[in-house]
């Protein structure tokens, strides 16, 4: 990734985690800690890794991202909203009735959503059978899906990996956020899914691990994934911290949603701004 | 729409699945939208002709119903029109997660074909026999359910719902049907069809009960009792102004179900008869049980689903008619 672009996706990732903060902020609460940890990849994602148009969210060649954790819906409405899908100020409707920017992922009311989600498990099978009806359709589009970390412990997601190896979808790339937490705490307490790699490796997939806060690995490794043609699936594993970037988040134990105050709102955001200037500045 | 009956109470000479099977290779040949997903059934479900017709659009998912579902809504999310099949119980129970949010609630489209519904299970049994599907499906918003009586109405039925977006529940017998429809027959979904006029009551039947209800019709015709007969072959939307017409002209409904009569097409006419036109109503179907092992003869005498038990159901309706 070319030094420009790479700061520029530094200077995105904060703007979205702003966004995302403001919105959820003004609400009061909400599913911060997963949303604040994909903001790294989405400004990759959103800021040309993806063939999108912003004016036409239902292209029919654009690149499908399925966020199957569709609890961390906010963060893509910040990143949809900074790419200009619709005005900044509607993110201040998060969760009100009538808005179109629900808690979780709805394609049919968000322009920019690609895919409804938020029953855990199910994008999975959604993303393999969009990128089977792309290859059917001779369109070479990559499909995008994101997955939790605790989410992969739904057995749809592995029905759904074995026939993305089955099918060699290598049009296909996976991301797990590896934050370690789930609802209840972290998974290693619960149900422990580590190794995740070596788990799709195991299925048949592609698979690595880098570091998800740093956008040039995040965009060098779907480089690789791309110019690799063996015919696999590929699975990036982005090694994150729930809630980075705001320390009330990061450092609560219990983060998966969050009820936030007026302080911890200007603190976040306080400390988000302080990233956005180092990133200007660099 | 026109209705031309065979009225011979005779099996056809085509299974149900091999007409699914051509009618999908039709829409196939002329509509590249048209893909086919199964889980392992090929073998059952007849689609091994379409398999090799269409080798990039048919696709074995193996053992995974649940994944199948979604894999098909996101298909549909790239412009095709996916029929999926599984056994109905697995189809359907299995997948009712995936069916109500990955099709459903996303507003993607899937044409689910859930084979052998009720004791069309036969030796496959309790855990293979679906007498809970219809109920499944009904709890789902937008979810159309249709149940086709034979191979006519089959062809017709599987042509207008690929035409359609939504999800679609098709409940299909893969062997043989009794023969009701000619060809010349046309259908329109989300309208039962009048098949025997009558004043005296309205017997409401869909799938293998079409036939016995019929049956039932000409033993209470012998008696003096004068019978209506409707195919309800869509259970959801129900037809809820021929069912109102029939309770107004004839006073007496009896619905005749190869289901549980619990939230199945019983429950459908009940809805609309209370809150519209109240009338007494009688069914017929399986009374809160689990399914069993035997033959189609055996199993319809064990859940009551037989001509002489509407007779009955008939007679009692009625007596409670004033």
């Amino acid at each position: 990734m070319e030094l420009a672009r790479q700061k520029q996706a530094r200077i995105f990732a904060a703007q979205i985690r702003i966004e995302t903060l403001k919105a959820l902020g003004h609400l009061g609460f909400g599913h911060l800690g997963g949303s604040l940890s994909i903001a790294d990849l989405l400004a990759v994602l959103y800021s040309g890794e993806m063939k999108v148009d912003p004016a036409n969210p239902n292209w029919e060649d654009r690149d499908f991202l399925v966020c199957s954790k569709g609890h961390a819906g906010p963060a893509i409405y910040a990143t949809l909203a900074l790419r200009g899908f619709f005005p900044k100020e509607e993110l201040l409707t998060i969760n009100q009735g009538g808005t179109h920017l629900p808690s979780h992922c709805d394609h049919n009311l968000t322009p920019g959503i690609d895919m409804t989600t938020g029953s855990l498990g199910q994008g999975s099978s959604l993303a393999v059978g969009v990128a089977m009806g792309k290859r059917i359709s001779g369109k070479d589009n990559t499909t995008y899906l994101i997955l939790g970390d605790g989410e992969i412990q739904e057995g749809q997601v592995w029905e759904a990996a074995s026939l993305a190896a089955q099918q060699k979808l290598s049009n296909l790339i996976a991301f797990v956020d590896w934050n370690k937490k789930q609802l209840d705490g972290y998974i290693s307490d619960i149900n422990d899914f580590s190794n995740i790699a070596e788990r799709f490796a195991a299925f048949g997939w592609d698979a690595v691990t880098v570091d998800g806060h740093d956008v040039a690995a995040i965009a060098d490794a779907i480089e690789n994934a791309k110019r690799l043609d063996d015919g696999r699936p590929h699975c990036i594993v982005l090694d994150t911290i729930k809630g980075k970037g705001c320390s009330f988040v990061s450092d609560a134990d219990s983060n998966h949603h969050v009820t936030i105050s007026a302080d911890q709102l200007a603190a976040g955001l306080a400390e988000l701004e302080e990233e956005l200037a180092k990133a200007v500045a660099e | 729409m026109a209705v031309v009956l065979a009225n011979k109470h005779e099996k056809e000479a085509v299974e149900m699945r091999a007409a699914l099977c051509e009618t999908l290779m039709q829409l196939a040949e002329i509509r590249e939208d048209i893909v086919y997903l199964d889980a392992d059934l090929f073998g059952s479900s007849g689609m091994k002709k379409f398999a090799k017709a269409y080798p990039d659009r048919a696709f074995d998912v193996g053992i995974a119903e649940a994944n199948m579902i979604g894999v098909a809504a996101g298909m549909s999310a790239t412009g095709k029109t996916p029929f999926v099949h599984s056994f109905g119980p697995f189809a359907t129970r299995r997948c009712f997660d995936q069916l109500f949010l990955s099709v459903a609630y996303g507003r993607n489209t899937v044409n689910v074909i859930g084979s052998d519904p009720g004791i069309t299970a036969l030796y496959n049994g309790g855990t293979h026999m679906p007498f809970e599907d219809v109920g499944i499906m009904r709890n789902i918003p937008t979810a159309i359910i249709v149940e086709p009586t034979d191979t006519t109405m089959l062809r017709s039925v599987v042509r207008d719902l690929s035409e359609k977006r939504g999800l679609h529940y098709i409940r299909l017998k893969r062997k043989t049907a009794i023969k009701v429809y000619e060809e010349g027959t046309t259908f329109t979904i989300g309208k039962g069809i009048t098949i025997r006029e009558g004043s005296d009551v309205t017997l409401i039947a869909a799938g293998i009960m079409v036939s016995e209800a019929l049956a039932a019709a000409e033993q209470l015709a012998v008696e003096g009792i004068s019978a209506r007969v409707i195919d309800m072959f869509t259970l959801k939307p129900i037809d809820a102004e021929l069912i109102k017409l029939a309770a107004a002209e004839t006073g007496a409904i009896v619905t005749c179900e190869n289901h549980s009569v619990i939230n199945g097409l019983g429950s459908a006419v009940a809805e609309v008869l209370v809150q519209n036109t109240p009338v007494p109503m009688e069914m017929v179907g399986v009374r809160d049980e689990f399914g069993e092992v035997g033959d189609e003869a055996y199993l319809k005498e064990r859940f009551g689903l037989t001509a002489a038990n509407i007779v009955a159901k008939a007679k009692a309706v009625l007596a409670r008619k004033k």
